[in-house]
């Protein structure tokens, strides 16, 4: 088997034969021709499969050393398409600092429908198996967690997921399967934001789901037809065309971000900083909350903006932007204060970056 | 342009059009419109007819522009649709003083079409200065270069020559198709005209079919933007699109790519059962030296000859993880065959003369991991070294 990189620079080559094309074409047809009754060519309808969709859902599910793929219209489609395994009654035990809009979905959207969930910190063990009870079906991890950077040990966690027979669901958005691959550690799903690294140029707005086992990838396969939050075609081509260049984008996120960490780590202006290690995530709590906005007014090349994962550097403010949805208290009680930022790092030159955090930690600071 | 004090791996994310100024969109938009709305009958906006100017084409253009340091860019349907633009400077009487080596389709370009049109042309060898002024007469109007040269990557020192095409009133083109602007910049050397098949490294993905032309000088820039809306050649929106986002990896890619050229071409080099292998990379190139001295690296595209035509179909029937294509520049590594492909146009005697010959073969290295490759080479030259000997 050929390393990651490159089984990434070959996605959809050598997956049509008819004209050799290096690249998979973009099937728009929405239907299929049969040639009699119950003769298929494999595909009917484009929700239920579409070859374009196919090589992406192969190359993910490949990638991730699962099974099957599947590609979602957002990142939040495929988490609502993995609802679809639960019903009412049913327990999830979910960690604490965790996306907003996974929160708002959970809370405002499914404990309507009878799904009761137990937010905990998940790196720690004892944590989790205090609440598993005989209703608890699933355990849904953010690894490192969004914003604050806290690592679960994946397979400590499959262990005692096995053990109860609940299901072990693990959002891989911030590592990519070039750092982290749950689905080895024991987990059963992986899930991904794929608009963010995957996708890598902010400009394809999708999610991705990997799962092992035959049983648990026929029941997502119904659901995911059955749902029809499925990605379109061009979407599809455009996330491949994105994950090619994965392995080197990530090398250089992570290059940059070890740096920028340590450069943020020595900044007077700075009190916290939450780096895991690996990937091009950080968080980091700047002194006084009233130098938050001139901070972020100030850049010139760092966006401020809401999302992550993508080739030009971005930085987010959690408290209004992407964890608006989570109380205040909530938020104050888990860490997400007013003076943290979340910084996506980018491929850019590290230097060019630290120029432009330098200058604009200046100006905040005089403007108090 | 803003940005200016940015490195160059900085300035593919970040430039004019960085994001959208009405919705701060960080992707430009696609103008599928062909044609625009005027408030005034007297005096029409910035933009009329989508062939002359697009707000999507326009981005890419400054986007080269920027990087090739020059001050006007031009995005063309195809390499092929740049190259004839440029030559469209040209009257009939006119000479082309050009590479001996040339890419196939600019060969056949300057010998079957420009002929028609009573432009003249010489083939020389670049590389030697003194045949190129040998070869100047009183109406050449342009010395046109590749560098490295396809397929058998032979160096040109750009800026003498240059210098020679000012010294007699001549301008300079520059295919710069092999290094992209990450690694030379031919306007820095004196050049006049920078084209590309940006169907190739700049764009990266082997799915787009694009062509850009970059100058410094703003009457030629003028001449060049009349002729690019009169010909009309120009690249659709989507495609103008799809070639800005692989600009954004340029950097990462050529960087890999390089790398692993040149271990691919060390390992080629020592292995018995390749003859030559033409790389500027290596010490004993014959223009190592101006390479090192006008680019950042040999880039990521060699050619390699193995002892015989049937070694060669030997080798490429077993290799099995390069895709055995024409074109270059993608993330798969691409095998070429150019005396079938790539310069399929010249004849035998042509070729032979050019040192291409029917065991040579062409590499464009690709984002796998090179050893990957390197394990995929092994295998299939062992079978060539099974072949009885003849």
């Amino acid at each position: 088997m050929y390393g990651l990189e490159t089984r990434l620079a070959q996605i959809g080559n050598r997956s049509e034969n008819a004209t050799g094309t290096v690249n998979p074409p973009v099937y728009f047809s929405t239907a299929y021709r049969h040639t009699g009754i119950g003769e298929s060519t494999g595909y009917d309808y484009t929700r239920t499969g579409n070859p374009t969709r196919e090589v992406l859902e192969k190359a993910i599910a490949d990638l991730e050393e699962g099974d099957r793929g599947f590609a979602c219209s957002s990142g939040m489609a495929a988490i609502q398409t993995i609802l679809a395994l639960f019903q009412s009654g049913d327990e999830w035990i979910i960690s604490k600092d965790l996306y907003g809009g996974t929160y708002r979905l959970l809370e405002q959207g499914f404990k309507k429908w009878g799904l009761r969930c137990h937010y905990v910190n998940t790196s720690n063990l004892e944590e989790i198996s205090e609440k598993i009870n005989e209703n608890t079906k699933a355990i849904f991890l953010e690894t490192p967690t969004n914003p604050l950077m806290e690592v679960t040990d994946i397979a400590a966690v499959a262990k005692g997921a096995k053990e109860h027979n609940v299901l072990l669901i693990v959002d891989n958005t911030f590592y990519t399967p070039i750092i982290q691959q749950p689905l080895t550690l024991g987990a059963d799903i992986v899930i991904h934001s794929a608009t963010k690294y995957l996708g890598g140029h902010n400009d394809v707005l999708a999610g991705a789901i990997v799962a092992k086992g035959e049983a648990l990838c026929a029941e997502l396969a119904m659901h995911h037809n059955a749902i029809g939050a499925v990605l379109s075609p061009f979407d599809s081509w455009l996330l491949m065309r994105g994950m090619k260049t994965l392995a080197l984008r990530i090398a250089k996120h992570e290059e940059n971000a070890k740096a920028l960490a340590s450069y943020l780590k020595e900044h007077e202006s700075v009190i916290d900083v939450l780096y895991p290690g690996r990937g091009g995530m950080i968080s980091f709590r700047i002194c006084d909350e009233t130098w938050v906005n001139p901070f972020l007014q100030n850049l010139n090349l760092i966006s401020f903006a809401e999302s992550l994962g993508g080739v030009e550097s971005f930085i987010t403010y959690p408290a209004t932007q992407t964890h608006a949805d989570i109380p205040e208290e909530v938020r104050m009680e888990t860490g997400v204060c007013n003076r943290l930022l979340r910084f996506s790092v980018g491929i850019e030159n590290v230097e060019d970056l630290i120029k432009d955090l330098d200058k604009a930690f200046a100006i905040a600071k005089g403007v108090r | 342009m803003s940005g200016d004090h940015y490195t160059f791996e900085t300035k593919l994310l970040h430039n004019k059009h960085k994001f959208d100024p009405q919705t701060g969109a960080v992707s430009v938009p696609i103008q599928h419109a062909s044609t625009y709305h005027q408030q005034n009958i007297d005096s029409f906006g910035k933009y009329d007819y989508s062939r002359s100017l697009n707000p999507t084409r326009e981005a890419v253009e400054e986007v080269i522009a920027d990087l090739e340091d020059g001050t006007r860019g031009f995005a063309f349907a195809s390499g092929m649709a740049a190259i004839s633009t440029a030559f469209l400077l040209l009257s009939q009487g006119d000479h082309v003083v050009i590479t001996e080596d040339v890419y196939g389709g600019t060969y056949r370009m300057v010998t079957t079409v420009l002929n028609r049109f009573g432009i003249e042309h010489t083939f020389v060898d670049m590389t030697d200065l003194q045949a190129v002024e040998k070869a100047i007469q009183p109406n050449t109007k342009v010395l046109y270069v590749e560098t490295p040269s396809n397929p058998t990557l032979k160096v040109t020192d750009i800026q003498a020559v240059s210098s020679l095409a000012k010294k007699h009133g001549a301008w300079t083109f520059v295919d710069n198709t092999f290094l992209t602007p990450a690694l030379q910049k031919p306007l820095n050397l004196g050049a006049d005209i920078v084209l590309h098949s940006a169907t190739k490294f700049l764009s990266g993905h082997s799915d787009v079919v694009a062509g850009l032309a970059v100058v410094k000088d703003a009457e030629l820039a003028e001449q060049l933007g009349y002729l690019q809306n009169s010909f009309g050649a120009v690249l659709g929106v989507q495609d103008c699109w799809l070639l800005l986002r692989g600009i954004k990896t340029l950097h990462v890619r050529m960087k890999h790519s390089s790398e692993a050229a040149w271990k691919i071409a060390s390992y080629l080099n020592n292995h018995p059962q390749i003859k030559k292998v033409y790389y500027p990379g290596f010490e004993d190139h014959p223009q190592y030296k101006i390479q090192q001295e006008q680019a950042s690296s040999a880039g990521a595209v060699f050619s390699f000859e193995l002892h015989s035509e049937e070694a060669m179909r030997t080798f490429v029937s077993h290799v099995e993880l390069p895709v055995f294509a024409v074109s270059l520049g993608a993330v798969e590594s691409i095998l070429s065959y150019p005396a079938k492909m790539s310069h399929a146009a010249m004849g035998p005697i042509a070729r032979q003369e050019r040192g291409i010959s029917d065991a040579l073969l062409r590499l464009s290295v690709g984002l796998e991991n090179p050893e990957d490759l390197i394990q995929d080479f092994d295998q299939a030259l062992k079978k060539t070294a099974e072949l009885p000997i003849t």
